[in-house]
């Protein structure tokens, strides 16, 4: 599942705010390299939210979560086996 | 206050050297429409477009000394002529004329290149010595009025404005790679350097001097800031001096710019800063006063409560103009036309509306509130730079981060940031201490993230370039000795102000309607008294702005003398990519107009417009990108391209 996860998300941040493909690690910052600005997170929190169908609360807006495709793709996954482990609807696109 | 153009050295026949200074003088005319003049001799020629202010009936331009050695053109005006020619005449020098431009012939008789040192006033002038062959360019030490040159060979050019010089023969609009860089990291090209290739403004503060095809230039002021050591904690009675002083010094800043023949008005915008200038005239005992300001439909923006408050308390015949996304996207065209350079928001557009309804009422003349935020820690970055500063210092602090929420309280983009988010976005990292620019690198990497959308060519052209690196190469020696905040003010004050701030929205946007703006806080009396002024008087804790509020205070109602800054600002992106998208918009941001520019790459532009055109909010970033890459193309489709202004509107149809 993965793979397919990091798929969409690099594809969103190419295109939302690399608007080009260069070259981006999974592991580089989109803060310190200077792609999203302080204002254009909640652009990717409500890409993630539709996308994946998820709800991600307040406190889980952490550079932790979303400051890389990894941990971007890192927090889905884990996201998505919470909800089917509840037996929510963790959907895939 | 005027257009002035002009050239020497050019060999062209007579007839056809008064040909093309017509033409220059005639594109800066929308300056001075009340009267043009010439005067073209064997290697010199200079040109007038006259806004009648003093001297209505004499004071025209170009003006010769006794015996026609000397001639000058001057744009602007010099505030304390009166001075000055009783000092001259005191030396035995007789005038014709009660104009301010003749007080500056002669103080140049006496004095020479020198004389702008006695000279206080917002001027941009050419002077020709036809004994010395000698043609002299000054610009005023803030840089209100533009000046521009370009040499040719032997011949140099000079205008007001850059369209004026692209009325030579062989003077060719080209956009510079550097210039752009430069735009989209600091918001400016780095004076004296110009969006146009071989085509120079002559820096605030600085006079040029040209002889046999030689150019020397020279630095006759600059702000110059204390040593930090210098700096302790003032005295109560250190303070209460520097009130009295900026109180007395305000007041005879404004008095003289009330200098006029004509009436004078005020933009009142609401805030500290245009509330004071009101004020301040109201004390010199004007009967009438009418003022002017800009209203917004959000609330976002407008400030109308206040303006209504402040025109209210000190009496005024209030004027506003109520300005929709709409009209910014229209008259944005017009907009790039008189600021001749990047712009990364579009707040001038409202200014160049408010500059048609001060005209239209009448009102030649007008005074603003324009300079406080530099000279006094208005601006947030102040704030933004002094906790990331105590933060760097205390990194495991969990009290200084929280401070970040108190920054820029207006843009709810910023304040609707996780917490964890801004603090990354924030964090210091530079060492404070170490870094000249410590002040300004997240706005610089904001707005720098912009260059993502550089095509491959521009990025070819600029490889190995750090603008940065010409910057700091231009800093005066003393920088490093200098309080943090005193350097950032100076980032501030000697080069966003006169390079962006000004042009964009000061002097061009009023004399794109013939209104010449005045602006008593740049006085360089209260420039140079504000730098001596110890930091923590001016920016006291988180108060911005504290000595000002505290010598003035007194004179404003009690809501705006407490109110904090709220930056004058505009919608952005929504003016172009809502539903009534301006149809220039749609054509200058075409993957076919953005490849024929060659600066920005297609793709990437097409993806931005497509993201923004879909959302109801856009971010920080993406907004100044899409100004920014508007203001490009237009750049080119006005000045390199010329001729092709068909399609945008009307106002532009003289270019063609």
């Amino acid at each position: 599942m993965q793979p397919d996860i990091e798929r969409v998300v690099r594809e969103f941040v190419s295109d939302n705010y690399l608007y080009r493909n260069i070259p981006i690690s999974p592991d580089d910052s989109l803060i310190a390299s200077g792609y999203v600005d302080s204002t254009g997170i909640l652009e990717l929190v409500s890409f993630l939210e539709t996308t994946f169908s998820l709800e991600i609360a307040d406190e889980e807006l952490i550079p932790d979560n979303l400051d890389s495709i990894g941990r971007i793709t890192r927090f889905v996954d884990r996201k998505l086996s919470e909800a089917s482990g509840r037996g929510g609807n963790g959907q895939r696109p | 206050m005027c257009g002035i153009a002009g050239f020497i050295n050019r060999t062209e026949s007579r007839e056809e050297q008064q040909q093309i200074l017509s033409s220059m003088v005639a594109a800066v005319s929308h300056r001075g429409p009340d009267g043009r003049g010439f005067h073209v001799a064997p290697d010199v020629a200079l040109g007038h477009a006259r806004l009648s202010v003093i001297d209505l009936s004499y004071g025209s331009q170009p003006m010769c000394n006794e015996d026609a050695s000397i001639w000058i053109t001057l744009n602007g005006e010099v505030f304390n002529y009166l001075e000055l020619r009783k000092r001259l005449e005191a030396a035995g020098h007789v005038f014709r004329t009660r104009s301010d431009t003749e007080t500056v012939l002669h103080a140049y008789e006496e004095d020479g290149v020198q004389c702008v040192d006695a000279l206080n006033g917002d001027f941009a002038f050419a002077l020709w010595d036809s004994r010395r062959r000698q043609l002299m360019l000054a610009r005023d030490r803030l840089g209100v009025r533009p000046l521009y040159y370009t040499m040719r060979g032997d011949s140099l050019a000079f205008a007001s404005e850059v369209k004026a010089l692209l009325q030579l023969p062989d003077v060719n609009a080209e956009l510079d790679p550097l210039a752009l860089d430069q735009a989209f990291t600091f918001w400016f090209p780095l004076a004296p350097r110009t969006p146009f290739r071989g085509i120079n403004e002559l820096p605030p503060g600085h006079v040029l001097v040209a002889v046999d095809g030689a150019i020397t230039t020279k630095q006759y002021w600059r702000l110059q800031f204390l040593p930090q050591s210098h700096d302790a904690r003032p005295s109560r009675r250190c303070e209460e001096a520097c009130t009295a002083e900026l109180r007395d010094l305000l007041l005879d800043a404004t008095r003289i710019r009330l200098r006029a023949d004509v009436e004078v008005g005020a933009y009142l915008s609401g805030g500290l800063d245009s509330t004071v200038t009101t004020a301040l005239i109201r004390l010199t005992g004007t009967n009438r006063l009418r003022t002017f300001s800009v209203a917004f439909e959000s609330d976002e923006y407008d400030e109308t409560r206040f303006q209504r408050e402040a025109a209210d308390a000190l009496q005024t015949d209030h004027y506003a103009i109520l300005c929709t996304a709409r009209s910014i996207g229209e008259a944005f065209p017009k907009v790039m036309y008189h600021a001749e350079r990047p712009i990364l928001r579009t707040a001038p557009a409202p200014l160049l509306a408010l500059s048609a309804l001060v005209r239209n009422a009448g009102v030649k003349v007008v005074m603003t509130g324009e300079g406080a935020d530099e000279l006094f820690a208005g601006y947030d970055i102040f704030k933004e730079d002094a906790v990331r500063r105590l933060w760097a210092h205390h990194p495991s602090s969990r009290r200084l981060p929280l401070l970040l929420r108190r920054l820029y309280p207006y843009m709810p983009a910023i304040q609707s940031q996780p917490q964890l988010y801004l603090e990354a976005f924030f964090r210091p990292s530079t060492a404070p201490d170490a870094d000249p620019f410590f002040s300004h690198r997240p706005r610089w990497a904001t707005t720098s993230a912009i260059k993502l959308f550089f095509s491959d060519d521009l990025r070819d052209a600029l490889a190995g370039y750090d603008a940065v690196e010409e910057l700091a190469a231009t800093l005066p020696p003393e920088f490093a000795s200098w309080h943090p905040l005193s350097r950032a003010q100076y980032l501030e004050a000697a080069y966003l102000l006169p390079s962006y701030i000004l042009s964009s929205q000061g002097d061009r946007m009023a004399m794109a309607n013939a209104v010449e703006a005045r602006f008593p806080f740049l006085d360089h009396r209260v420039a140079d008294l504000a730098a001596r002024i110890p930091p923590a008087l001016r920016l006291r804790g988180l108060t911005e702005k504290h000595i000002l509020r505290k010598s003035m205070g007194h004179l404003l109602p009690t809501n705006i003398a407490n109110r904090p800054k709220q930056p004058y600002r505009a919608p952005d992106a929504a003016c172009f990519l809502g539903p009534e998208m301006p149809g220039y918009v749609h054509d200058l941001l075409s993957p076919a107009a953005i490849e024929d520019v060659g600066c920005f790459d297609p793709s990437s532009v097409a993806k931005l417009v497509r993201k923004c055109a879909g959302r109801p909010t856009v971010s920080c970033r993406d907004g100044m990108a899409i100004v920014g890459i508007l203001s490009v193309q237009l750049l080119h489709h006005l000045f390199v391209r010329r001729g092709a202004a068909s399609s945008v509107s009307s106002p532009m149809a003289g270019v063609a």
